[in-house]
């Protein structure tokens, strides 16, 4: 520690370069902010975060005002107090007043520091903000008048995963945010992450609904109604359930989801095992025959689209396997239509997801037979929470049930896929397998594992070096891919996962889970992988019975038709 | 080559404290900033469209629709406003159902705010093609608009 500074009337250590807001909240002084964000470069938009500073006798926002020397601070001086009041009421002058109607009703940032502060009228009335709404995304709805242009979004979008889709526009009391031109989402180059909703504190950025179709399927005797979910979503739900976080509540999910009404629960961790085995087929294939390399996964929506935008010419190094929600949305349509005899129209697919581009995902046409979608609606983990509490569902009173068998069995590797480094792991464990025909000694590869945005490490497989990068953050995949393009030539598969630590950080995720939280996630599902026996996809029986039953060996005929597909540049404004 | 590229070749070191030059010889070429001119200078930069667009919109000097064939300033300078400026701009915009900064899809007339054209003597005063028209009010401006639609049609 360099120097002393004077808070609240109490001398604290302070360190040559930190801003007056890591001082107070490394002891346990709480300050509001809105626009800052943690380890990102102030902006000093909101000024919710201002301090007194007593020499001066000026306000400063704590988030980016470096400390000093000697400094004297006070934090909720009547004056300081009263000035984020204020604040908060100018934010609140131009809001719309339906928080009562607002999806992010009770948990908005908003909302929860007009109540701290107690707001308790609207003391200046401004002129509404008449922006239209954005309904044109698949996956994201932005509503600029909840807007209040702390600017989190764009940093989102930007620093974290490099696309840089949405910045301010105008200036000063016109300034909104939105797309080159103020078009609509979807002509932009969006990738429907969702991580502007992670940070959005209010209700501007939401995802698209789909409770009114699921309701009409699920009321409509003539359908049956099946769901699939994710592998990360038993265990992140906690948050939003009230329990501790990276409980996994598999099992009281199914049985929820049945007294919801939901014909079939499957689980998309079996056709993670699916993926699996097709993508380790493709891998060897491409080895063996010459093919393109390095293999870039394809199970992420996120990214196949911010590669068919920005890096089309590594299209043909994106695994043409279908991510596993488009595997089981195929199967489903298909062999488990002719198994139930029933039409595929007659059959309503659910999934739910962390994700929002799951949704965009699920309605691309490359996604489809005979015109006929795979998967009709997606439910982020967020929506489910609200779906439950719909259906009156008791998720603390309900006795865990099995997923509906088959297509819901799953190994652990199927599970991993859930967190960064996960599918990269289940594919080595296969890939190994078929290629040596021994399973690995050691199934955990920790080199692959955890939140760090670029791992890189060299699997020996008989003697064969095989070069792997996990990459999370779409801003972390785009210089790699640079590296790439540059000559780097020691890497022949990588994994790429839009979000932030993988889908277990996914944009449909709940909103405000702290580090510890997401980390919470990530060890459980290597618990699981830890403790339960069937460790590898190739080992799961489900599987087994369905290339005997069905498909016939991975890459094959059916495989093709149903699980694999081709992507093409997309032409949007960069 | 595009028709921004000798533009371009101006600056070929392509840093990105170029754009606001950049972006000012292409108005000054073309009158305004086109999508196309705008995506061009992206990947001449590298920088995302939606950067520059925050950028230009942050300035009043860049518009992002052609002139139309009848060029409309309306000065929003202090003598001028005084004496009804607003409603004369309001009269405008409703008439010809554009906003400032915009060109009415005829491509006839676009409609530009200006802070002081140096005619206070005349206010309030607009400017169409250069040619000025002193004390306007509501009233003679939607008969300036007619006549020159009625020409127009001859």
């Amino acid at each position: 520690m360099d120097f002393t500074i004077n808070i609240n009337n109490k001398a604290l250590e302070a360190k040559q370069g930190e801003t007056i807001l890591d001082v107070l909240t490394r002891n346990g002084i709480r300050v509001p902010t809105l626009c800052h964000i943690k380890d990102a470069f102030p902006t000093g938009a909101c000024r919710m975060c201002v301090v007194e500073d007593e020499k001066s006798g000026k306000l400063l926002t704590s988030c980016s005002y470096p400390v000093e020397a000697d400094m004297s601070i006070q934090t909720h001086s009547k004056r300081v107090v009263e000035s984020r009041k204020t604040i908060i009421e100018l934010l609140l002058s131009n809001h719309p007043d339906d928080c009562l109607y607002c999806v992010r009703n009770k948990n908005c940032e908003l909302q929860d520091l007009s109540e701290e502060h107690h707001v308790r009228e609207r003391r200046i009335r401004g002129k509404k903000n008449t922006e239209p709404l954005d309904l044109s995304s698949a996956s994201i709805v932005r509503d600029p008048e909840k807007c209040i242009l702390c600017g989190r979004c764009v940093h989102a979008c930007e620093e974290v995963m490099g696309v840089a889709c949405i910045d301010f526009i105008h200036r000063g009391n016109k300034s909104i945010i939105g797309t080159a031109f103020n078009q609509g989402l979807n002509t932009s180059s969006c990738v429907n992450c969702g991580q502007c909703i992670m940070v959005c504190p209010t209700g501007a950025l939401t995802e698209k609904n789909h409770f009114a179709q699921i309701q009409e399927a699920l009321n409509n005797p003539a359908k049956r109604v099946v769901v699939q979910y994710a592998p990360s979503i038993s265990v992140s739900m906690a948050e939003e359930l009230g329990m501790e976080a990276g409980t996994d509540i598999n099992g009281i999910l199914n049985a929820a989801l049945r007294k919801i009404g939901f014909d079939h629960v499957f689980d998309s961790s079996f056709s993670a095992d699916l993926t699996i085995m097709e993508e380790s087929a493709e891998l060897i294939d491409r080895v063996n025959n010459n093919g393109v390399l390095p293999m870039i996964t394809s199970c992420c929506p996120g990214w196949v689209k911010f590669a068919e935008e920005f890096y089309p010419d590594f299209l043909p190094n994106l695994s043409s396997c279908k991510s596993p929600q488009q595997m089981m949305g195929a199967i489903i349509k298909s062999h488990f239509a002719a198994e139930e005899n029933l039409k595929p129209e007659e059959i309503f697919s659910v999934s739910i997801m962390p994700c929002t581009a799951k949704k965009f995902e699920a309605q691309r046409e490359e996604m489809t037979q005979e015109g006929i979608s795979d998967v009709d609606a997606v439910l982020t983990t967020r929506e489910l929470t609200k779906f439950l509490k719909l259906y009156g569902i008791d998720m603390f009173n309900i006795r865990p049930e099995l997923t509906d068998s088959p297509l819901g069995f799953r190994s652990t590797a199927g599970k991993i896929f859930g967190a960064s480094g996960g599918v990269m792991e289940a594919a080595i464990r296969t890939a190994y397998y078929k290629i040596t025909g021994k399973e690995l000694v050691e199934f955990q590869i920790p080199a692959v594992r955890g939140f760090i945005g670029r791992k890189e490490t060299t699997i020996n497989i008989d003697g064969l070096e095989v070069g792997v990068a996990v990459v999370n953050g779409l801003a972390n995949t785009r210089k790699l891919l640079e590296e790439i393009r540059n000559g780097k030539n020691d890497i022949h598969f990588i994994e790429v996962m839009a979000c932030p630590g993988g889908c277990i950080g996914g944009g449909g995720q709940h909103i405000g889970s702290s580090d510890e939280q997401l980390k919470a996630r990530m060890k459980k599902l290597y618990q699981i992988d830890a403790t339960e026996s069937i460790k590898v996809s190739h080992k799961n029986p489900e599987i087994i019975g369905l290339y005997e039953n069905f498909l016939g060996e991975p890459l094959g005929h059916k495989s093709h038709k149903l699980l694999h597909t081709h992507y093409h540049a997309r032409k949007v404004m960069l | 080559m595009t028709a921004i590229q000798p533009i371009l070749n101006k600056y070929p070191d392509n840093g990105r404290e170029n754009l606001i030059p950049i972006l000012q010889d292409i108005q000054n070429e073309s009158g305004y900033l086109s999508k196309d001119s705008i995506v061009e200078v992206g990947r001449f930069l590298d920088i995302p469209i939606s950067k520059i667009f925050g950028v230009a919109t942050f300035y009043n000097q860049f518009r992002f629709e052609p002139f139309g064939k009848y060029h409309i300033q309306v000065c929003r300078g202090t003598a001028c406003h005084v004496l009804g400026s607003a409603t004369v701009l309001q009269e405008l915009e409703k008439n010809l159902k554009i906003k400032a900064g915009q060109s009415t899809r005829d491509g006839l007339f676009s409609i530009e705010v200006v802070a002081c054209i140096g005619a206070c003597g005349l206010a309030p005063v607009i400017s169409i093609n250069g040619e000025f028209h002193a004390k306007v009010t509501a009233v003679s401006m939607k008969q300036i608009i007619d006549d020159l639609k009625k020409e127009e049609e001859a």
